[in-house]
């Protein structure tokens, strides 16, 4: 079990450009799942090579419990990457793959055979020793990368974009061997991301990487609950924002003023931020307003509301039935639960509801 | 309703097409590799063959007796001419490899004036290019020896093993190795059980090259050899006016080598071969 600490982690390729990762600082936990996420080319990999030694930093430090070992060489470690491409060497057979990490180390052949075995049962490939690369499907391929990655017991194991290159079948099924070896070995992991139901549903905590800059560290939900910008709560979906001004627990918006108990911000011009899920239609109370309904989808395990309140159009996700109680043209109250409400900064420029959240 | 397709299983034009031109390929690769070098064999087995016979009047061992007898030199001139050219490999191999290396997986400033420089020993002609380097020669005692004549017979050769080279490692992916380095290899053995396999059947055909050219050189041996470097193709010039028969008996010793490496290295040289593709393709 080892932690992992970036201090100021910075990678500069090239003068004219921004650096690819910028003052990262990072507190990777001891024995637990970290998800790197972002949108392509916002450094995740950069940083994972960077980890593993295979990349000079520009500046900062890495420390593996404390240590830096920006010194140590990458086959020294013990931090093992898995590339997104799988890299099984192709002229080698599945058993020399596996075993490779441990000839390098010296161990004895008889040794490596038997505990080749017992990683190709781990991943559930038992008797693949003497197939060639080539002749395994890409999920298979994958799960012989993960078995060569695994048999060096590494401190740290670091998984670029291990579900990107699977169908949504295996991907399941990849997510959750993951998900199982990672708990049963208890190495500290930490995987690259551009998906961020990925990130949620596989990771412990989850960082979130916009232009090499570290945007949001934080469990999975915090990034749904409590994002910390617009724009990290548009990458995790859709949301609505209304601007207004926030004081003592109350954002008073053009539409109405909505208590608000949670905030990012202290007060002054803010941004009122709820999720679609979020919004009760036909629920009255203190933090209701009227709205008329402009349209509606029926989408079978839940139903969407075009609302506009004022000069606002916002956005509601409701339970299927409901579009049996409202047609469009109605007005309804909208309730804003209170705990449901997020207050943001003003200055972060939100994005229209439903706009594209992957990168 | 739904019809199953006829079988046609003896009948497919494609194959069909494919066979033909199998065959016209095999009776062109025949009659231009091939049939030159029947009227060599012939002529050095003939004591008497004059227009207009199609074959030789007499037929006489002596032109072998000739080839064999330690007169001519000629074994010790075979065994000159495969050690420059092994030699020339061998270093061909040193400096080309690492070249290619660098062309194929890096961008660097200048690198299209590096890319026309390396071809440019193809384009000049090799008589300019060595009257040159004679001189020099001289002057550092190269001029006359083995080791002159092997580093001279580079200047043909290096381009080759450089091409093939970078477009080996044009297809290469170097994450290999950073894959390799990550799991635990050293340095070296990266370069030996994760780089060498990949790029080694480039290696293989550039040093085939390179072998072929080396052991064909004529001009750049005479100059550079001072008559004092008796290659095979020195001594076959020697008595293709004089000697036909003889002339035509050490051909078929010149052509054999080349035959020889040819069919031991075919798998390397076919088209599923990686050397073409680089890792990618294996």
């Amino acid at each position: 079990m080892t932690q992992v600490k970036l201090s100021g982690l910075t990678k500069i390729f090239d003068a004219k450009n921004p650096p690819a990762v910028d003052q990262l600082d990072l507190d990777i936990d001891s024995g637990k799942l970290t998800a790197l996420l972002g949108p392509s080319g916002c450094g995740k990999t950069t940083t994972m090579k960077m980890i593993a030694g295979l990349l000079r930093p520009t500046s900062g430090d890495i420390l593996f419990d404390g240590n830096s070992i920006l010194s140590i060489k990458p086959e020294e470690r013990g931090a093992v990457m898995v590339f997104q491409n799988y890299l099984l060497f192709p002229y080698m057979s599945i058993a020399d793959n596996i075993g490779f990490g441990l000839k390098m180390r010296k161990v004895s052949k008889k040794e490596i055979r038997s505990r080749v075995t017992d990683m190709l049962d781990l991943v559930q490939l038992p008797g693949f020793e003497d197939r060639k690369p080539n002749q395994l499907s890409g999920g298979q391929q994958q799960r012989i990368a993960l078995a060569r990655a695994l048999i060096v017991e590494p401190n740290v194991l670091l998984l670029d974009e291990p579900l990107s290159n699977l169908d949504a079948h295996l991907r399941d099924e990849m997510r959750v061997l993951i998900r199982r070896i990672q708990t049963e070995m208890g190495i500290t992991t930490v995987f690259v991301t551009h998906d961020q139901e990925e990130a949620v549903v596989l990771a412990d905590k989850v960082a979130l990487l916009f232009d090499g800059r570290l945007q949001q560290f934080d469990s999975p939900d915090a990034f749904y609950d409590t994002p910390r910008s617009a724009e990290i709560a548009t990458f995790f979906g859709g949301t609505n924002f209304i601007p207004g001004h926030y004081q003592d627990g109350v954002m008073k918006t053009d539409i109405g003023n909505f208590k608000a108990p949670h905030s990012a911000v202290g007060d002054g011009a803010a941004m009122l931020s709820i999720r679609p899920e979020a919004i009760e239609l036909g629920v009255g109370g203190d933090n209701s307003v009227a709205g008329t309904i402009l349209s509606h989808v029926y989408a079978g395990r839940y139903a969407r509301f075009q609302v506009k309140i004022g000069d606002l159009e916002i956005e509601a996700i409701t339970e299927p039935g409901q579009v049996k109680l409202f047609g469009d043209g109605d007005t309804v109250p909208v309730n804003f639960a209170p705990d449901k409400i997020w207050i943001l900064e003003a200055n972060s420029t939100p994005q229209p509801v439903g706009a594209d959240s992957a990168g | 309703m739904t019809t199953a397709p006829a079988p046609m299983p003896h009948f497919n034009p494609r194959s069909v097409g494919r066979v033909t031109l199998r065959w016209v390929g095999i009776a062109g690769l025949l009659a231009f590799l091939v049939a030159p070098m029947v009227p060599l064999f012939i002529w050095s087995i003939s004591f008497r063959w004059f227009y207009p016979d199609i074959l030789p009047s007499e037929y006489s061992s002596r032109a072998w007796e000739q080839v064999i007898s330690p007169t001519n030199n000629v074994l010790g001139s075979t065994w000159q001419t495969t050690l420059i050219a092994l030699l020339v490999t061998v270093l061909s191999v040193l400096f080309g490899v690492p070249a290619g290396r660098a062309l194929g997986l890096h961008n660097f400033r200048g690198k299209r004036i590096v890319e026309i420089m390396i071809l440019a020993p193809i384009i000049v002609p090799g008589l300019a290019v060595v009257l040159g380097i004679d001189t020099m020669f001289i002057r550092y005692g190269l001029s006359g020896n083995i080791i002159g004549v092997s580093l001279v017979h580079l200047v043909p050769t290096l381009p080759y093993m450089t091409l093939v080279m970078s477009g080996v490692y044009a297809n290469y992916d170097v994450d290999y190795e950073l894959q390799a380095r990550s799991l635990g290899a050293g340095r070296w053995a990266t370069q030996r059980y994760v780089t060498l396999p990949a790029v080694f059947p480039g290696v293989v055909v550039g040093a085939l090259f390179t072998f072929l050219i080396s052991w064909s050189q004529y001009v750049l041996t005479l100059l550079i050899g001072d008559g004092q470097v008796q290659t095979l193709p020195i001594l076959l010039f020697n008595f293709a006016r004089s000697e036909p028969a003889i002339a035509g008996a050490l051909s078929v010793v010149f052509i054999l080598p080349g035959i020889l490496v040819l069919l031991l290295s075919s798998k390397y040289l076919s088209g599923d071969s990686a050397a073409v593709g680089g890792i990618g393709n294996i």
